[in-house]
């Protein structure tokens, strides 16, 4: 927080040439962000012939909605959806308890062999996804699990980040403020809930929220534990639309990743508003 | 209600070779107590507090809290609140929320809890402030919301530790006086740390002076000041600071910058070798010019605080390089006009003179 206010300080002293460079760059940053998104949007207003006209027309003429009701129509669109917000919500939530209360034993509790187990989260951190895939594509298999949620969700409820991001959080608040919790006689869970969590709540919906996207965005595992819209998530869903038509129809698949986009915006603008207010609440009471 | 008894409690931190935290303190509390412990930084003092409050293990010896051993008992369970110098307050509370929490927790009714919030706002005059969090709160009322945290518990013990080191300094003498007279009118026994020896002299029925981690002295505030029983609690209590001068003693007579000083044959005999004489700057008398055989000095420094003043001076001749050992401290009245660079000429009360062991810094005691 304070670094940004010094900057904005210092923007204001500078000379017009240098505030001409700063907005300049956050042009092109702001950009390199908003034209593929834009270029989503266009697209899936735009009639078929029109996507791979050159050059490239900025603005749709004329805009259809067809691509809209089309991938509504030509797969089970809500089917998707409804595997996405399961797989989503349940893999969110129990990432998000898991990680809550495995940072918490991992920061406040007092245990023998704390140092190594926290060793082995960090360590499980670093292996590569794509590593351990296979093994676990051969598990789950084993057991039968393909084609179903749990085969989709226990592989991926592992949290090795939400557990070192809340740790450290909880390593940050003031000692003593625990410690006057404990004398006033919170057990572990109440403390958790009435004392930790409420003053890390900016840190907490930050990790809601990355896990949130994350999960709904999730593609490989899905991908790999899913033949059709029985539990296949919105991204592998658009995969199928891809591959339906031989040659790949863009109007629909833009308009489908648009759709698939506006749950997680939604969420992320609720939520960022709580995030600010959380950190502007802290930034004011030193 | 409670006693407390630290049975030659210790503490050691890692690494072997540290002298420990704590170092076998006994110390015997009596219910109803205001005691204080207080001592430079770094003494042991709130790692005292820590292990009664049982926020720290108890290495060596024990602590009883109305007799009853406290190792393994849990903070929680030690029914023992607590304040701390940062009040610790819960910020995502409000102030009655903080001073139920531990109610709450101790499944205490909601109709017992509000009017015990209700009563320790009244004491507190934070009636306005209950709907209020902390971070919309001063210094001051923050303060007051920690101790009413405590007090609304009614425990065995309050830990206080230097509640008052982040107010103001007049806001701090109202609040010293305030809490003294809770705890007065509350009779619940009460460990108090602060490094500021005003604020123990004033506040405790005993007071605890710690160095390096050992208790030197445990006594009322006036035995403190007027029989340290050592060099270290002579110069430690006591505000401005006691002048202390080492000498070797020939003929019943200590050799003061100059000035013979008859010392106790007795006392003198029981030194090892040579001894030190302490004379507070209230037992120091201007004299007359003419007054030849007093000691003569030329004035440093004076701290005019209004009804009386404090002057610092030294052996003409004498530079700054002798420092601290060479000055003395005199406290004059307002009457007393002296100004820097004056030369005066002062004699101790030789009555009250403090007499120690150079050797051991022990009080010599006939």
């Amino acid at each position: 927080m304070s670094a940004r206010a010094h900057g904005a300080e210092a923007i204001s002293h500078r000379s017009p040439l240098k505030t001409v460079a700063g907005y300049t760059g956050m042009v092109l940053v702001l950009l390199v962000i908003a034209v593929p998104l834009f270029w989503i949007v266009i697209t899936s207003l735009k009639e078929r012939q029109d996507i791979y006209v050159r050059p490239a027309q900025w603005f749709p003429q004329p805009a259809t909605t067809a691509n809209y009701s089309d991938v509504t129509t030509r797969i089970p669109f809500l089917d998707y959806m409804r595997n996405s917000i399961v797989i989503t919500g349940v893999l969110s939530m129990s990432k998000i308890v898991l990680g809550v209360l495995s940072a918490y034993a991992l920061s406040l509790l007092r245990f023998p062999g704390r140092g190594i187990v926290f060793l082995v989260v960090i360590a499980a951190l670093m292996v590569p996804n794509q590593i351990t895939v296979i093994s676990n594509y051969a598990l789950v298999a084993q057991l039968g699990w393909r084609n179903t949620f749990q085969g989709i969700i226990i592989p991926l409820a592992g949290v090795a980040f939400g557990t070192f991001l809340m740790r450290n959080q909880f390593l940050n608040l003031p000692t003593e403020i625990i410690e006057a919790a404990r004398l006033d006689g919170a057990g572990p869970l109440k403390l958790l809930w009435r004392v930790v969590l409420p003053m890390s709540w900016p840190t907490l919906v930050a990790f809601s929220l990355i896990t949130v996207v994350n999960e709904w965005n999730e593609y490989l595992w899905p991908f790999l534990m899913s033949d059709d819209e029985r539990t296949a998530p919105l991204p592998v869903g658009l995969t199928l639309l891809q591959n339906n038509d031989g040659v790949t129809n863009w109007g629909p698949v833009m308009a489908g990743t648009v759709l698939a986009m506006l749950p997680v915006l939604v969420l992320f603008l609720v939520l960022q508003r709580q995030m600010i207010k959380g950190l502007t609440a802290g930034a004011v009471k030193s | 209600m409670a006693t407390v008894y630290f049975d030659a409690a210790t503490r050691r931190y890692a690494g072997v070779h540290a002298a420990p935290a704590v170092d076998a303190i006994t110390l015997d509390i009596e219910d109803g107590e205001f005691l204080v412990l207080v001592g430079p930084s770094g003494c042991g003092k709130s790692t005292t507090l820590r292990m009664l409050a049982g926020l720290e293990p108890v290495d060596d010896g024990r602590i009883l809290v109305d007799g009853h051993d406290q190792a393994g008992v849990r903070p929680r369970d030690r029914d023992i609140a607590m304040v701390f110098q940062s009040y610790a307050l819960y910020p995502n509370m409000t102030t009655a929320q903080n001073m139920a929490f531990a109610l709450d927790n101790s499944r205490t009714p909601k109709a017992q809890i509000r009017e015990r919030v209700a009563e320790a706002a009244k004491i507190l005059e934070l009636e306005d402030l209950l709907d209020r969090k902390p971070g919309q709160m001063s210094g001051g009322q923050r303060q007051r919301v920690a101790m009413g945290r405590a007090i609304v518990r009614q425990p065995k013990v309050f830990c206080m530790d230097e509640p008052l080191s982040n107010l103001d300094a007049k806001l701090r003498v109202s609040t010293r006086s305030q809490i003294a007279g809770l705890q007065r009118r509350l009779g619940i026994t009460t460990v108090y740390v602060t490094h500021d020896q005003v604020e123990a002299m004033t506040m405790g029925h005993r007071v605890a002076v710690l160095r390096d981690g050992r208790l030197q002295q445990v006594d009322a505030p006036e035995v403190l000041y007027d029989k340290p029983v050592n060099t270290f609690v002579a110069a430690f209590i006591g505000s401005p600071a006691i002048t202390l001068v080492e000498s070797a003693v020939s003929d019943g007579r200590a050799d003061l910058h100059g000035l013979a000083v008859p010392v106790d044959r007795t006392l003198a005999a029981a030194a090892t070798d040579r001894v030190v004489v302490g004379f507070r700057p209230e037992s120091w008398r201007i004299v007359p010019e003419s007054d030849d055989g007093a000691l003569q000095l030329t004035v440093e420094l004076v701290e005019a605080l209004g009804s009386e003043s404090f002057v610092y001076a030294r052996r003409p001749g004498t530079d700054g390089s002798g420092a601290e050992r060479e000055r003395v401290t005199i406290k004059t009245e307002k009457r007393a006009h002296v100004e820097v660079g004056d030369v005066i000429r002062v004699r101790p009360v030789e009555s009250e003179a403090h007499l120690f062991d150079a050797g051991t810094g022990e009080r010599l005691v006939g």
